[in-house]
């Protein structure tokens, strides 16, 4: 190891600068160029070209159907004081919060339940886990049907219990939290499937020696698991925060954003603009500072992650 | 090391020279290759607002030639329907046109919101993977006019050689034919159904409370105010809540005050007295009337309500009939009144909402393209429509084809309302470019009016929000 390294850090120093040597160097490097050259391609295709063009777009007025004309920066300074806009981030933000903390807190619970030795696990792991099969739209229509608040099968629930009757997504105060309701239902499954990923990797000495030392089962958890599942659960969370931000489908089936704009998060915003108004310049906008949010918050959390990493 | 030393060589001039001559002499290669290459098709650049000739094109025709459905046999063109039982119909008798033509059809339903973006998109880059396809008149009408995006047929339909001798133009209503033409005077589209709104009624929950069905809007409302009975589940009215799909609510009320919500010269009458007494009915009506949470309705959610007997009224589009009176979906089979829209202060208006059916302006396959639209609004397509109870035809024959009349899967009563509301269609929204947007704008203020706001400071709001968007729209 120390002698390879060695070998490494000479040339570095010492390379004599021969031209003739040099010139192969180029043509091997140029060989090396064309293996990456389809990634290349393809990342110019799909990724740089596409943000650029967005850029682009973001600094134009254009309606499909009409004239082009450049505007700067004036859709973004519209954009911030656009009201609709921003009530439609702070939604977003609180929408992504309780869609992230509820199924972090149940996956670790139902992963600590899965970790446990019981009959019919297996079995009812794998019942756990279905809803994650489950394709957005056709969630969102079964959940639509269950919500209905005069013929709803919550509502039903509910009566059974003694519980008035609900509004649910019907209703701006209830929208929100019962559109997370779905989303929690639906994603649970995957924070408990990567916790529980993390506890069986976990070793067993820090056990063996706080039992030795009388912790109770409370206090192995927190001072325990829990630290070092952390992690584990650190990736959860950024996944879930990514895909809570970008939640859209089973908003858009069940609420279209109402009632009102109750439930009108950024996506849903921003495809009333690009889709439903044909407004492309005014959307690319909205566009580039919704990427600018989420690179934000996965930067956040990705420095966060590595804080929990174990060392 | 040596491998290393070479990785790590620094570019010199001399490797720079030889890169850049390297690409001057693939550049040469590649202009030599491109001017060597035989001519092919290039991709156009998109150009949304350059739009193609609106004339149609010259047809070769000469004194004595007749019409022939065989005269474009072995094309085969692309056709986009909107997803709807109608669109199953034609799919179903696809075999027919292409027996009767020779040309082979490939056709495709899509739903209704992504239709209309496919076909956005599609026309704005200047190459449409159709030859046919159908316009919401409502919505795209005048966003279709402005790109000149679809075919103008005229010269099509006065050719004899292009239109089939019975295919009867005059046969059509005057309000498709209306629909069909942009304000030019340019045909763009051959009309192929309209949907009035009419109002549902609960014959049953009339009957028992003694209840007369309502003539006018103030006796509509009083009739909710009788038959609502909350405690039972019983509601006296349903109509949509949820935003955007609401404002054609409140809108064909406003016709009742011969008032339309912005007029053919581009005024916007959005928040005078007539639009505010109409929102004030929508309000009581929606507010007191119906089913808690209503604000979120949309069709289905009022379908729903109402198929269950939860509701004494319904006011929506005409197309509802065969779920109503299907004994799997409903349980107010046969108990179901289909009534014309009561009437305002000063006229009695439905408010109609169509679809028309053109041929792409970026088609290669014009002819073959005109000849399925041609087929698809004939009288027989169209009388097929009424008998399935898919839709309701633009064409007067239609409602007097003996053999659609004796098997429609609707009622005579419904038919009867469909002929009555046929006579006092009215649109049902602007016709407009940003009518989606408007839809959105006042959709909010009118779900904000069932949550308890006031109509009057709504629509000011709405329209002040409005106003600058249809300004730019008109100017542009």
């Amino acid at each position: 190891m120390g002698r390879s390294t060695e070998q490494l850090r000479v040339p570095a120093v010492v390379m004599p600068r021969s031209r003739v040597i040099g010139g192969r160097a180029y043509a091997r490097r140029g060989k090396y160029v064309l293996f990456i050259m389809p990634a290349l391609i393809l990342v110019l295709a799909v990724i740089i070209f596409p943000w650029i063009f967005t850029v682009w777009m973001s600094v134009h007025d254009w309606d499909i159907g009409m004239e082009r004309s450049f505007l700067g920066l004036e859709n973004y300074t519209k954009l911030v004081q656009d009201q609709r806009f921003l009530e439609s981030t702070v939604r977003t933000l609180y929408y992504t919060a309780l869609a992230v903390v509820l199924p972090a807190i149940l996956g670790v619970l139902a992963a600590v339940i899965f970790h446990q030795d019981f009959p019919f696990r297996g079995l009812l792991r794998g019942i756990f886990i279905m809803p994650l099969m489950a394709t957005p739209v056709a969630i969102a229509l079964v959940w639509t049907m269950m919500f209905h608040p005069q013929l709803g099968v919550l509502n039903y629930l509910l009566s059974l219990v003694g519980i008035p009757p609900q509004l649910w997504v019907y209703s701006r105060d209830t929208v929100i939290p019962a559109l997370v309701l779905v989303d929690v239902w639906h994603w649970t499954p995957l924070v408990m499937i990567i916790v529980l990923g993390g506890l069986a990797a976990l070793p067993t000495e820090p056990y063996e020696s706080a039992l030795i030392d009388g912790a109770n089962q409370w206090q192995m958890f927190w001072h325990i698991t829990f630290p070092l599942v952390l992690p584990f659960l650190m990736v959860a969370v950024i996944i879930r925060t990514i895909d809570a931000l970008k939640a859209f489908d089973t908003i858009f089936v069940i609420t279209q954003g109402g009632p009102g704009t109750a439930s009108e998060t950024i996506n849903i915003y921003l495809y009333l603009q690009a889709f439903a108004f044909y407004k492309i310049g005014h959307a690319s906008a909205v566009v580039v500072v919704f990427f600018t949010i989420i690179v934000i918050f996965s930067l956040l959390l990705l420095y966060m992650r590595q804080k929990t990493i174990w060392t | 090391m040596d491998h290393y030393r070479r990785l790590n060589k620094r570019v010199t001039r001399r490797d720079l020279l030889r890169l850049g001559a390297g690409v001057i002499g693939l550049a040469a290669v590649g202009s030599y290759s491109r001017a060597a290459a035989p001519a092919t098709p290039t991709v156009r650049p998109p150009e949304p607002t350059k739009a193609p000739p609106a004339t149609a094109p010259t047809v070769v025709s000469t004194p004595g030639d007749t019409f022939n459905w065989k005269r474009f046999k072995g094309q085969k063109i692309e056709v986009q329907l909107l997803k709807s039982p109608r669109g199953d119909l034609l799919q179903q008798h696809q075999k027919e046109f292409e027996e009767l033509t020779g040309v082979t059809v490939g056709s495709e339903q899509i739903p209704e919101q992504q239709l209309r973006q496919k076909q956005a998109i599609e026309f704005t880059s200047g190459s449409t993977t159709f030859d046919v396809t159908q316009e919401s008149w409502h919505v795209q009408k005048r966003l279709f006019g402005k790109g000149r995006w679809l075919l103008d047929v005229r010269g099509y339909l006065k050719d004899p050689t292009m239109t089939s001798p019975d295919y009867d133009w005059d046969d059509f209503s005057k309000a498709g034919l209306g629909y069909a033409t942009q304000a030019d005077g340019r045909i763009d589209t051959l009309p192929y159904n309209i949907d009035y709104w009419i109002l549902y009624w609960n014959q049953g929950l009339f009957q028992a409370k003694g209840v007369q069905f309502p003539k006018t809007l103030d006796e509509m409302v009083e009739a909710a105010k009788q038959l609502n009975d909350p405690g039972k589940g019983i509601f006296g009215f349903v109509a949509r809540g949820l935003k955007n799909a609401n404002t054609p609510v409140w809108y064909s009320m406003l016709l009742g005050w011969d008032v339309d919500g912005i007029d053919d010269k581009g005024e916007m009458h959005t928040d005078g007295p007539e639009a505010i007494a109409a929102a004030e009915i929508y309000k009581r009506l929606l507010k007191d009337y119906a089913p808690p949470g209503v604000s979120g309705f949309n069709w289905g959610e009022c379908q729903t309500t109402f198929s269950l007997g939860r509701a004494a009224m319904w006011f929506d589009g005409i197309g509802f009939s065969p779920p109503l009176e299907d004994p799997r979906k409903s349980k107010v089979v046969g108990k179901v009144g289909y009534g014309v829209p009561p009437a305002g202060p000063k006229k009695q208006h439905s408010g109609m909402f169509g679809v028309g059916m053109g041929v792409s302006a970026f088609s290669k396959k014009k002819e073959p393209a005109y000849f399925y639209c041609q087929w698809a609004t004939n009288k027989a397509n169209q009388a097929r429509m009424l008998a399935a109870g898919a839709g309701s035809p633009c064409r007067n024959s239609a409602y007097k084809d003996p053999q659609a009349l004796a098997k429609p899967k609707v009622s005579k009563e419904w038919v009867d309302c469909l002929l009555a509301s046929g006579k006092i269609g009215r649109p049902g929204l602007p016709v407009i470019i940003p009518v989606t947007e408007f839809r959105d704008v006042f959709g909010i203020a009118l779900t904000n009016m069932i949550e308890g706001a006031d109509p009057a400071a709504e629509l000011k709001r709405a329209t002040a929000e409005f106003r600058p968007v249809l300004e730019k729209s008109e100017r542009s």
